[in-house]
C-alpha cells in the first residue's frame, strides 16, 4: 500500500497534541516550539502533495477507502481533487503562521491554547479531505469545538457573547446538514459522497420529489451559508472576529469560512445540480446583496478589527456569485460552460486569496494592536512616515484585497465577474458597485486613517515598527499575493482542470 | 528588436523592486537605478520604433505579435503578449523619452525629500505601468497597466501624504478613476463573454465587429442598440476617468498635490494619455456601428470638456491649476476628435501634447522651485532671474496656444479641420459643428490662459517682498531645453502635403505611418487662418489685460472685475466639488450608515439576539415543565412507593401471633371463597 499521505497530514496534528499532554505545562517555551514544529509536518507534506497531484489525470487521488461502520455503510473514505488540494495547502499555511504568530503573543494557558489549535487544524484537514458524509460531519465538528473555546477563552471583552453566537450559529447549520446528510442516505443508501454524487447525477430526483430535495438543498444551504456566511446569516462572524485571539480571527477568515465555502463546492453542486440551478437565482441575490451590503457596512466601521470582519462578507460573496452563476449556467447549454468553468475557478480562487489576504490584514491588525492596545480608527494617522514597514505591508495587502491588477486578489473578482457577466450578467452589474466601495473603504478608512495625514507624535512616538517574527509570518503570504498576481497559472491549473471536469459531469 | 518589445515594461519594474527591496536606504544608487532602467527602455522602444518605421509594421498588414498562454479559462488559455503596430510604435517614442525627461528632473526637483528613494521606485512603477499598456497585445492585459497606474497616481499624488490635502487628493483620484474603471471593466468583461476574446487583433477582426455591430442589446427600458454600441461607451466610461473628461474630471487638478515631475508623468506621459490611447485603440469598435451614439457621445464629452475645462483654467491663480485644467481641455479636443473619427489627428496631438505639456509643467516646476511659491499673483519679472525656464516655458506657451510653427499649432489645426470638414459635408446641425465651434473658441480661451500665466509670471517685477529668484539646476533645466525643441520642431512630423513649400518638403510622414488606410484631411486655409486667429488673438488680449499694464503687488486680477459673478463660478470651478461632496459622497456615506444601523441595531442582529432569547425562553419553560410535571411526575412516583412502602411496613411488626393471625384469616378467606365460588 502507498504512503497515505491524506491520512498522516489529517492526524498528525492531533496526535502531536495527544503527545503534547505529557509536556508539563509550565514549559511554555517547550510547548510552543514542539506546536510548530509538529504543524511543519502537515505543511511539508501538503506542499509534496500539491507537486505530486497529477493534474493532467485529473479527479480524486490519494484515495484511501477502509470500512468504518460496516452496518450503516459508513467508510473512512478520503481523497483530494484539484480543489482541495491548494485548500488542504492553506490550512497547513495559515496554522503553522498562526502557531508561529501565537508562540510571541500569548502568555496565559499556554498549553491548552496551543493543544487545541492542534486538534483545530485536524478538523479542517479532514473535511477537505472527508469523501464520506459521516467523516465530513464528524470533521465538521471536530473543528467547532477549539475554536469556541479559543474565542471563549483568549478573547477579547465580550468574548463569551461572541464565542456562544458562534457556536449555536453553526450548530443550527450542522443539524440542517445532518438532517440533509440522512435524506441522501435513505436515498443513495451510503454515506459515500462520490457514491452519492453519481447516483443523483443518473436519477436525478429533483423533478420527482421537488419538496424533498428542495428541502435538503436549502438544509445544506443553511449549514454552508452560514459558514461562509452570506447574507443574511452573517451577524455571528463580526462578533466572533473581533473578540477571538489574532491568530483565532486569521484562522477563522482563512480557513473556516472557506469549509463553507468549499461545501458547496463538493457537495451542494455535484449532489443537487438541479435544486442549485433552479434556485440560483436567490442564490445569487442573497451573493450580490453580501457583496455590496457588507462593503457599505464596511465603510461605517471605526473598529480596524471589525471593518476586516465584514470585509469578509463582501469578499465571500464573490464566491457565492460565482457559484450561483455556474449553478444558473446549468440550463444553458454547452454554450457557456467555459464561463461556468472560469466562474468557479474565480471561486475557488477567491478561497485561496481570501485566506491568505484576509489572514494577512488580521495579522496586522494584531501587530498595530499589540503596540497601541486599541484599534479605533480615529486615533490613528500619520503611522506612516513613523511605521513604514507597516504601511508598506497593509498597504500591499490592502490592495491585493481591494483586488488591484497585479496582486492576487484581481484574478479571482475578474474570473467571478467573466463568468457571471456571460452568464447572468444582470447580478454582475451590482455586483461591480461592490469593486468601487471596496476600494473606498480600504483606502479611505484603513490607509488614510491608519497612516496618512499628520501624526500624533504625543501619543504615538513610541511606536516601533514590525518586529523580526511579525515580517517573517507575513512575507510568505505577501509573497503569495504577488506571485500568484502576476502568474496565478500554477494555482488556476488545479481548479480550472476540477472545475471544468465538473461542469462537463453536470452537463 | 522587436522580439525585444517585452522588455520595455520589464526594465522599470525590476527598478521599482530593486529599490523597494534592496537599495532604498542608498538615494543615489535608487535614482540611478531608475534612470538607467528607463533609459534601457527607451533605447529599446526607438530601436523598435525605427525599426516599425524602417520595416512598415502593421501598415496594410498584421501587427507584430508575440505571446504566451497565460491563463487556464475552462478548456481554453488566454495569452498575454506584446503588440506593435504604428498606434504602439509611436507611443513608444513618445512615453519613455518623456519619462526619461523627467527622471532626469526630478533628481534635482526631489533633492533633499526623505523619502526620494522611494519616490523613484513609485515612478519607474509607473513608467512600467505606461509601457505595459502601450504594448499590451489584449484588453485584459492594458486593464492590468491601466490599474497599476491608477495605483502610482494614488501614491505620487498623496506622496508627501503628511499634508491632508495631498492624502485627500491621492484618495480622490483613485476613486474617480475606479468608477471610469468600473464601466470599462463591465465592458471588458462583456465583450469577453461576447467574443471569447480579448485579443486586440481578434476582436477587431472585421467578422467579430460586423457580428458585435448587428447584433443587439436588448436594455429593458432604455431600449435596445446594438452591442458594439453599448461595449464602445462602457470602454469609454474607463477613458473618462482616466482622461479627466467631464464628469469625472474633479481628480486631475487636485492631482497637483504631487511633487511637480509627477504631474508631469501624469499630465503628459502616462495616465491621462492612457484614456486617449484606450480610445484610439479600441477606434474600430467605436466605428463598428456607424453614426452610432457612441461617437456621438464620445464626441459631445470630449468638445464639452475641451471648452468647460478651458473656462475654468482662465480664473485659476495657481501656476498648476492652470496647466492642469488646460489638460483637461487638450485631452477634450483629441477625444472630441475620436469621437468625430479623426484618428490620425486625435493620435497626432496626443503625442505633441506630451513634449510641450511636460515641457509647461516642469517648467512651472522650475519656476516653483526659484521662486518658492505656486501663487502667479505672488510672482511676476521671473524672466530676467530664469532665463532658460522662461525661454523654454515660453516655446511651450506657443505650442499649445496653437501658434505657427510649434508643435502644437499643426496638431490641433488637424483636429479643427477634420471637424469642419466633416460639417461642411454633413450641414450645420450635426455633431461635427457643435465640436468644430466648441474647439475654436477653447482655442481662442487657451491661447488666453496661457498668455495671462506668461505675463503674470515672468513679466513685469516681482509682487513679493524678499523674493530671491534663481535659475534651477542644470537637471533640471537640460531636459526642459530638450522637451523644448520637440515642442518646437515635433509639428513638422504633420504637415499636411499640400500645405505650400513645406508640405511637400516633408510629406507628412506621420499620417503616413500612423493613419495609413485613413483619408488625409485637404488642407483648409479658412480653418487655418482662424485658428491662427484664435491663437494670436487669445494672447493679444492676454497681453491687453496682464501686459500692457503689469500687476503690482497687492492689485486685484482684473477679471475680477470685469467678468463679476461669473469670475466666482469659474473660480470654484462650476461647484463640481461642492455637488459631488452633497450627492455622490453623502449618499455613500448615508447609505453605509444606513446598512449598518440595519446590520446591527434595527434588523439583522436584533432578530438574530431575539432567536437567541427565545432560545432562552423556550429552554426555561422547558425547565420549569421538567421541574413541575416531569420531576413531579417522578418524584411523584417515588412518593408513593415510599408511601406504600411505610403503610406496608406497619405489617412487618415481628410478632408471632400476629402472623398467625394473618395467616388464619386469610386461610379462613379462601375458605369462603371457594365454598361460594
Amino acid at each position: 500500500m502507498n504512503f497515505p499521505i491524506l491520512t498522516v497530514i489529517t492526524f498528525v496534528p492531533v496526535i502531536g497534541a495527544i503527545v503534547g499532554l505529557l509536556i508539563p505545562k509550565e514549559q511554555e517555551k517547550t510547548i510552543k516550539w514542539y506546536s510548530v514544529a509538529v504543524s511543519l509536518i502537515p505543511l511539508v507534506l501538503s506542499i509534496i502533495l500539491w507537486v505530486t497531484y497529477d493534474n493532467a489525470a485529473g479527479g480524486m487521488q490519494f484515495v484511501e477507502k477502509v470500512p468504518w461502520i460496516p452496518t450503516l455503510g459508513v467508510t473512512y473514505h478520503v481523497g483530494v481533487d484539484g480543489i482541495s488540494v491548494p485548500m488542504i495547502f492553506l490550512t497547513a499555511l495559515l496554522t503553522t503562521l498562526s502557531l508561529f504568530y501565537s508562540a510571541y503573543t500569548i502568555h496565559t494557558r499556554v498549553k491548552e491554547y496551543f493543544l487545541l489549535f492542534l486538534l483545530l487544524e485536524t478538523g479542517m484537514f479532514g473535511v477537505f479531505v472527508a469523501l464520506d458524509f459521516v467523516l465530513f460531519y464528524v470533521f465538521w465538528e471536530v473543528g467547532l469545538v477549539p475554536m469556541y473555546l479559543l474565542i471563549g477563552i483568549w478573547g477579547g471583552q465580550n468574548r463569551l457573547y461572541a464565542a456562544i453566537k458562534f457556536f449555536i450559529y453553526t450548530l443550527v447549520g450542522s443539524v440542517a446538514m445532518l438532517l440533509a446528510i440522512l435524506y441522501i442516505y435513505f436515498n443513495v443508501g451510503s454515506f459515500d459522497i462520490l457514491e452519492a454524487t453519481a447516483r443523483f447525477s443518473q436519477v436525478r430526483p429533483f423533478m420527482q420529489n421537488f419538496t424533498a430535495v428542495s428541502l435538503a438543498f436549502w438544509a445544506f444551504f443553511l449549514a454552508f451559508a452560514i459558514k461562509v456566511p452570506s447574507f443574511p446569516f452573517h451577524t455571528w462572524l463580526p462578533d466572533a472576529h473581533t473578540e477571538a485571539p489574532t491568530a483565532g480571527s486569521v484562522i477563522l477568515a482563512g480557513i473556516l469560512l472557506k469549509l463553507g465555502a468549499y461545501g458547496f463546492l463538493r457537495i451542494v453542486l455535484p449532489i443537487f445540480p438541479e435544486a442549485f440551478s433552479y434556485y440560483a437565482p436567490a442564490v445569487g441575490v442573497l451573493a450580490v446583496i453580501s457583496i455590496v451590503y457588507g462593503a457599505l457596512v464596511c465603510m461605517a466601521q471605526w473598529d480596524l478589527k471589525r471593518l476586516i470582519a465584514y470585509s469578509s462578507v463582501s469578499h465571500m460573496g464573490y464566491v457565492m456569485l460565482g457559484l450561483a452563476a455556474a449553478a444558473a449556467s446549468l440550463t444553458r447549454g454547452e454554450a457557456v460552460t467555459n464561463s461556468a468553468a472560469m466562474a468557479l475557478n474565480g471561486a475557488a480562487l477567491q478561497m485561496f486569496n481570501h485566506g491568505i489576504i484576509t489572514g494577512g490584514l488580521f495579522f496586522l491588525v494584531g501587530v498595530i494592536y499589540e503596540r497601541a492596545h486599541t484599534r479605533d480608527l480615529h486615533v490613528f494617522g500619520g503611522l506612516g512616515a513613523k511605521l513604514p514597514y507597516y504601511y508598506g505591508i497593509m498597504a500591499v495587502t490592502g490592495f491585493a484585497s481591494l483586488g488591484l491588477p497585479g496582486l492576487a486578489g484581481f484574478w479571482s473578482e475578474f474570473f467571478v465577474f467573466r463568468g457571471t457577466f456571460a452568464i447572468i450578467p444582470i447580478y454582475a452589474v451590482v455586483g461591480v458597485l461592490g469593486v468601487i466601495f471596496t476600494a473606498a473603504y480600504i483606502l479611505w478608512k484603513i490607509i488614510q486613517y491608519m497612516f496618512l495625514g499628520p501624526f500624533n507624535e504625543e501619543r504615538w512616538g513610541k511606536l516601533t515598527d514590525m518586529e523580526l517574527f511579525e515580517k517573517v509570518t507575513m512575507w510568505p503570504l505577501v509573497i503569495f499575493m504577488v506571485l500568484f498576481g502576476i502568474y496565478p497559472t500554477p494555482i488556476l491549473n488545479l481548479f480550472n482542470a476540477a472545475t471544468t471536469a465538473l461542469m462537463g459531469r453536470l452537463l | 528588436m522587436l522580439n525585444l518589445t517585452w522588455l520595455i515594461p520589464v526594465f522599470p519594474f525590476l527598478s521599482f523592486v530593486l529599490i523597494v527591496l534592496f537599495t532604498n536606504p542608498n538615494k543615489k544608487l535608487s535614482s540611478g537605478i531608475a534612470i538607467g532602467s528607463v533609459a534601457v527602455s527607451w533605447v529599446l522602444s526607438w530601436g523598435v520604433f525605427f525599426q516599425s518605421i524602417a520595416g512598415h509594421i502593421g501598415m496594410g498588414e498584421e501587427a507584430f505579435r508575440l505571446h504566451v498562454p497565460w491563463l487556464p479559462t475552462g478548456t481554453e488559455w488566454f495569452p498575454m503578449g506584446v503588440n506593435v503596430d504604428p498606434l504602439s510604435a509611436i507611443m513608444l517614442f513618445m512615453v519613455p523619452f518623456v519619462c526619461l525627461m523627467i527622471f532626469i528632473y526630478s533628481v534635482g526637483y526631489m533633492h533633499g525629500d526623505p523619502r526620494y528613494s522611494r519616490f523613484f521606485a513609485y515612478i519607474s512603477l509607473f513608467a512600467c505601468g505606461m509601457l505595459g499598456l502601450v504594448v499590451a497585445d489584449n484588453l485584459l492585459m492594458l486593464f492590468i497597466f491601466w490599474e497599476i497606474m491608477g495605483l502610482c497616481s494614488y501614491l505620487l499624488i498623496g506622496f508627501w501624504f503628511e499634508k491632508p490635502s495631498a492624502m485627500k487628493a491621492g484618495l480622490k483620484a483613485f476613486l474617480t478613476t475606479r468608477v471610469g474603471d468600473a464601466f470599462m471593466l463591465a465592458g471588458m468583461l462583456l465583450l469577453y463573454s461576447q467574443t471569447g476574446e480579448l485579443t486586440f487583433a481578434h476582436i477587431f477582426a472585421p467578422e467579430t465587429l460586423e457580428k458585435l455591430a448587428h447584433t443587439q442589446v436588448n436594455l429593458g427600458f432604455l431600449g435596445s442598440l446594438p452591442w458594439a454600441s453599448l461595449l464602445a461607451m462602457l470602454i469609454f466610461g474607463g477613458a473618462v476617468g482616466k482622461s479627466a473628461q467631464f464628469p469625472l474630471h474633479v481628480w486631475l487638478p487636485d492631482a497637483m498635490e504631487g511633487p511637480t515631475p509627477v504631474s508631469a508623468l501624469i499630465h503628459a506621459a502616462t495616465m491621462v494619455s492612457a484614456g486617449v490611447y484606450l480610445v484610439a485603440r479600441c477606434f474600430p469598435l467605436f466605428t463598428a456601428v456607424e453614426a452610432g451614439p457612441q461617437l456621438g457621445l464620445v464626441a459631445f464629452i470630449g468638445a464639452f470638456t475641451a471648452l468647460f475645462a478651458s473656462t475654468i483654467a482662465v480664473a485659476q491663480d495657481d501656476i498648476k491649476r492652470v496647466l492642469a485644467y488646460s489638460t483637461i481641455s487638450q485631452l477634450g479636443y483629441m477625444i472630441a476628435a475620436l469621437g468625430i473619427g479623426a484618428y490620425v489627428a486625435a493620435v497626432f496631438h496626443l503625442i505633441t501634447h506630451a513634449f510641450f505639456k511636460a515641457l509647461l509643467f516642469l517648467g512651472s516646476g522650475s519656476v516653483i522651485h526659484g521662486s518658492g511659491t505656486q501663487d502667479m499673483m505672488e510672482m511676476g519679472g521671473l524672466r530676467k532671474h530664469m532665463p532658460i525656464t522662461f525661454a523654454t516655458f515660453l516655446v511651450g506657451t506657443f505650442a499649445l496656444a496653437g501658434v505657427p510653427p510649434f508643435a502644437g499649432f499643426w496638431s490641433k489645426d488637424e483636429i479643427l479641420a477634420d471637424a469642419f470638414h466633416q460639417f461642411t459635408e454633413l450641414g450645420a446641425a450635426s455633431w461635427p459643428f457643435f465640436v468644430w465651434l466648441f474647439l475654436t473658441l477653447a482655442a481662442f480661451l487657451t491661447a488666453f490662459y496661457m498668455g495671462r500665466q506668461i505675463f503674470l509670471t515672468f513679466y513685469g517685477e516681482s509682487r513679493r517682498p524678499h523674493a530671491h529668484a534663481h535659475e534651477s539646476p542644470k537637471s533640471m533645466t537640460y531636459p526642459l531645453i530638450v522637451l523644448a525643441v520637440f515642442a518646437a520642431l515635433l509639428g513638422f512630423a504633420g504637415v499636411p502635403e499640400e500645405f505650400p513649400v513645406l508640405g511637400h518638403l516633408l510629406g507628412n510622414p506621420f499620417h503616413h505611418f500612423v493613419g495609413h488606410g485613413f483619408p488625409a484631411t485637404p488642407l483648409n486655409g479658412l480653418v487655418m487662418l482662424i485658428s491662427v486667429a484664435m491663437a494670436l488673438g487669445g494672447l493679444f488680449v492676454a497681453w491687453l489685460v496682464y501686459g500692457r499694464n503689469p500687476l503690482k503687488e497687492g492689485q486685484p486680477d482684473p477679471l475680477i472685475q470685469a467678468l463679476g459673478p461669473v469670475y466666482t463660478v469659474l473660480r470654484r470651478k462650476y461647484y463640481f466639488d461642492e455637488l459631488y461632496q452633497a450627492t455622490f459622497i453623502r449618499l455613500a456615506l448615508w447609505l453605509s450608515e444606513v446598512c449598518f444601523a440595519f446590520d446591527n441595531k434595527w434588523v439583522v442582529d436584533p432578530l438574530v439576539n431575539l432567536a437567541g432569547k427565545a432560545g432562552v425562553a423556550l429552554s426555561n419553560l422547558g425547565g420549569w415543565f421538567d421541574r413541575t410535571f416531569v420531576d413531579g411526575a417522578v418524584n411523584g412516583v417515588a412518593a408513593v412507593v415510599g408511601w406504600m412502602g411505610g403503610a406496608l411496613r406497619q405489617t412487618q411488626t415481628g410478632r408471632v401471633q400476629n402472623y398467625l393471625l394473618a395467616a388464619a384469616l386469610a386461610v379462613f378467606v379462601l375458605l369462603v371463597i371457594s365454598v361460594v365460588v
